[in-house]
């Protein structure tokens, strides 16, 4: 049974890892804006510059 | 469906969706309203960044107002204010930008870098309506980004108060939701480790027990001294002040809980009652953090600084120099041009002024000065550029020295709240009953039994559930007012609009809908002729003519030629071969031969007089409805700062014409709700100007009326928007039932408290029964004030 110190341990030590990390997401004011990122991710990336599409057909050729 | 699409894009502005005007610019086969318009699209597309457009149909803002200066921003003590952070390589500054509205101003404004590659980094707060801008201040000067965000139609706001930089000193909400994550780790552990003591595992070994104690005992004590310090100071503090309130009670159960878990523990006599301990701080702040609930939005604290810019251009020795507003003293001669605003009380040298006064009064019709006049500061120039000398310090003029009344220090004092009044009872209720308890066993030789039943009393009494009552039932009722546009300051505010019995009204701006007003045509014009004059007037961006085309409701079917226009006093031209002149009576050269209300615009075609429209203010929709409601059992005044031509039609509202009042200062307006309040009412005020902003302060509840609710908010403890403004009477009713929902869930927990009472003052309180008991309890409460407000929002019509 002395396992349970052991497993008691570690789940405390995983708890306290995801504590430390909840604090370096607020401090670095990551949930100071809850809005905006949720927009931002949906926006498309820019769009690949002609050139590369110049590229793909010199390949067909 | 794509056929409809393609007609109603032809029909507005690809940018910004107003209506075309008549001759609209085209460029891409794409139609723009304004050449400035077309310009931002312009500037967009040439620099690849036209999926502005994609995102949403018509994202831009207006561009007909003109462009503002910004040359003050060259002035390095200017700058140095503004910006947040400053290297000799990058600068990093933050911007309030009320065009923020959808997310294509998300897109553009974090793709600055393609317009200006010197910009390294936007990001926005969409929310706050922020951007943080980092830039090389080498290659792009303040003034030049500035200019950029206004050249594609996002002009930020540059105002004496600074709302950016007081918004970030606030990091007590950061602070709340570190102590709650600490407060919850520390609960789900404790419960964790108690576990097996409810279960009776009793052949556990007694290792374990023992060291499940300590672990708990370890985990309570940063709940105890970081969570859940501020109960202690805050009891601390009220106690010294002679006054119980809730935190008294709950301070002394949270040491009670601990000392008697560290002696149970450490003499190893119990479990101690570390999971309700724990459980207890977690759900106080989390009953507290529903409390805090703010809009990051609004603010409700502006005063006339975040109206007024930060600096003004000085004109010295007939040279022109920008000097931030606080150097400006009685005498300096300042230039104003188009669009700005007049930042001090000054007498009127040179130039037209037609001033825009809605700031202060909230009236949108513009309003002429005459050379020599004095020009009171918050007014908006609309026409050309104007030179004044200044008479008043900026902080002494007519309305800014409202500020320094006595209203304005301090905050207001507030009535006590249900819960306060009713804590100093239960704190009292609860002390004796403690006592009498550990008298009782005391007297009968049972010294144990005394100290367990004393101890069990304040643990099992200690008011969670009381404590969240009010939070949880007053952040429902915030969040139903919020989504009817009525936004109040705190929650606080909810029970102090239940009380109230007096309303106060301002006039224009308030009870009047600015959007629209009303014309009355005197004189004999033909259907043919107003065809005309709407088709003149529908060339002038003055707001009279604007509101006259929005009136006469026709389509343009005749071009113009020859138009004229004298800002601010009339317009000429010839419409289907007929000479119209429309303005001033001035303008037309007629004698003022009217005495009408409001303004006028006299009509003469062919050379020959036809009469004159003359503006009317319109209630805003449900005002009578509105006024009825309310009347029925509460007082309704009215102060107006205009003159009393509207008296009449306003008397059917207010029955009793010594409570209309007229020609109000806002030092007058300000001085009657104090006589009002001295003789005992509980005065909410609605208001809408600057002029009001004493008023709204000063009243036990104050109001903004706004049709765009961040433009205006003067010290106001809500702000409503004007669209819902015929709703309020069932605000209050919310209010009242919100107040109701309290006291019943009061009841409810007083109930569980006297349950738990029944076992504590036998002093065989088991750590168990407060365990189970003082979740179960919450989570009634909890459940109960939500569905309950929402219940009676229903009812009201309100969601």
């Amino acid at each position: 049974m002395n396992i349970i110190y052991f497993l008691i341990g570690c789940s405390i030590l995983l708890a306290l890892i995801f504590l430390a990390a909840f604090f370096w997401a607020s401090r670095t004011g990551q949930n100071d804006d809850t809005y905006t990122p949720s927009v931002r991710m949906l926006f498309d990336d820019e769009l690949p510059a002609d050139k590369t599409d110049i590229k793909s057909d010199e390949d067909h050729t | 469906m794509l056929a409809q699409k393609t007609i109603a894009l032809e029909t507005q502005c690809y940018h910004c969706g107003d209506e075309l005007p008549k001759s609209p610019y085209v460029l891409d086969n794409k139609h723009f309203c304004c050449l400035g318009c077309q310009g931002v699209y312009q500037l967009l597309s040439s620099h690849d960044l036209s999926n502005y457009y994609a995102y949403n149909d018509v994202p831009g803002q207006t561009q007909k107002n003109g462009a503002q200066h910004f040359e003050y921003l060259d002035e390095a003590g200017i700058a140095a204010n503004l910006l947040d952070y400053s290297d000799e390589r990058v600068s990093v500054i933050t911007f309030y930008i009320p065009a923020i509205h959808c997310s294509s101003c998300i897109w553009l404004l974090e793709h600055l870098h393609k317009i200006k590659p010197t910009i390294l980094q936007s990001r926005i707060d969409f929310l706050k309506k922020q951007v943080v801008v980092t830039y090389k201040n080498q290659e792009l000067s303040l003034r030049q980004l500035v200019e950029t965000l206004s050249s594609i139609g996002y002009e930020p706001l540059i105002s004496l108060q600074d709302v950016v930089k007081e918004q970030k000193s606030n990091h007590s909400e950061r602070n709340l939701i570190t102590k709650i994550a600490v407060a919850g780790f520390c609960f789900g552990n404790v419960m964790l480790l108690s576990f097996p003591d409810y279960f009776g595992i009793t052949n556990l070994d007694q290792d374990f027990k023992s060291f499940f104690g300590w672990m708990n005992l370890a985990f309570s004590v940063p709940v105890v001294f970081y969570s859940g310090r501020d109960y202690f100071i805050s009891a601390w503090n009220n106690l010294k002040n002679g006054i119980l309130n809730l935190d008294f009670p709950l301070a002394l159960g949270i040491t009670v809980m601990f000392i008697r878990s560290i002696v149970e523990i450490v003499g190893n006599t119990g479990a101690g009652f570390v999971d309700t301990l724990c459980g207890l701080v977690f759900f106080l702040l989390v009953g507290k953090w529903m409390q805090q609930h703010t809009y990051h939005h609004l603010s409700f604290e502006r005063d006339y600084r975040s109206y007024f810019p930060v600096a003004v251009t000085l004109m010295e020795k007939g040279r022109e120099r920008p000097i931030p507003l606080n150097e400006l003293s009685v005498g300096d001669r300042i230039l104003i041009r188009s669009n700005e605003i007049i930042p001090a009380d000054a007498i009127l040298l040179k130039g037209d002024a037609e001033m825009d006064f809605s700031f202060v009064t909230g009236e949108s019709l513009p309003v002429k000065r005459v050379l020599g006049e004095v020009v009171y500061a918050g007014g908006r120039q609309l026409s050309g550029a104007l030179e004044l000398e200044v008479v008043k310090p900026v902080s002494q003029s007519y309305l800014t020295q409202l500020w320094n009344n006595e209203a304005f220090f301090g905050e207001k004092n507030r009535i006590r709240t249900f819960s306060d009044r009713a804590s100093k009872y239960f704190s009292i209720v609860l002390l004796s009953i403690a006592f009498a308890a550990a008298g009782f066993w005391f007297f009968k030789g049972d010294t144990a039994k005394a100290v367990a039943s004393f101890t069990a009393v304040l643990i099992i009494a200690c008011p969670c559930a009381l404590a969240l009552s009010s939070p949880f039932t007053l952040a429902a009722v915030l969040s139903i007012f919020d989504k009817n546009k009525f936004y109040l300051k705190n929650t606080a505010v909810v029970e102090e609009l239940a009380r109230i019995n007096t309303y106060v009204f301002d006039k224009t701006g308030t009870i009047t809908n600015p959007e629209a007003t009303g014309f009355s045509f005197e004189g004999k014009l033909s259907d043919t002729e107003k065809q005309l004059v709407n088709d003149l007037a529908r060339n002038s961006g003055h707001p009279l003519s604007r509101e006259l085309v929005k009136w006469l409701n026709r389509p343009a079917l005749y071009p113009v030629k020859k138009y004229m226009e004298k800002v601010g006093r009339g317009i000429t031209g010839t419409v289907n071969g007929n000479t119209l002149k429309l303005g001033s009576a001035s303008f037309l050269g007629l004698e003022s031969k009217t005495n009408a209300p409001g303004a006028v615009v006299h009509i003469i075609i062919n050379e020959q007089y036809r009469g004159f429209f003359c503006a009317q203010q319109q209630w805003r929709s449900g005002f009578k409805d509105l006024i009825f409601k309310l009347g029925k059992d509460a007082d309704l005044h009215l102060l107006s700062g205009d003159q009393d031509q509207d008296k009449q039609t306003l008397v059917p509202f207010f029955p009793r014409a010594q409570q209309m009042h007229f020609k109000q200062s806002p030092q007058n307006k300000l001085d009657y709700i104090v006589n009002l309040q001295a003789s005992g009412r509980k005065v909410l005020m609605f208001g809408d100007g600057l002029n009001d902003a004493g008023a709204l302060k000063q009243s036990d509840l104050g109001i903004a009326v706004t049709d765009n609710i961040n433009n205006f908010s003067p010290g106001c403890d809500a702000i409503l928007d004007g669209a819902n403004f015929h709703k309020i009477p069932q605000f209050i009713q919310q209010a009242k039932d919100g107040v109701k929902v309290i006291h019943m869930s009061f009841a409810i927990s007083l109930t569980y408290n006297a349950l738990g009472l029944y076992f504590a003052v036998q002093g065989m309180l088991s750590p168990l029964i407060a365990a189970v008991l003082m979740p179960i309890s919450t989570v009634t409460i909890i459940l109960f004030t939500s569905i309950a407000a929402r219940l009676y929002a229903r009812k009201n019509n309100l969601l």
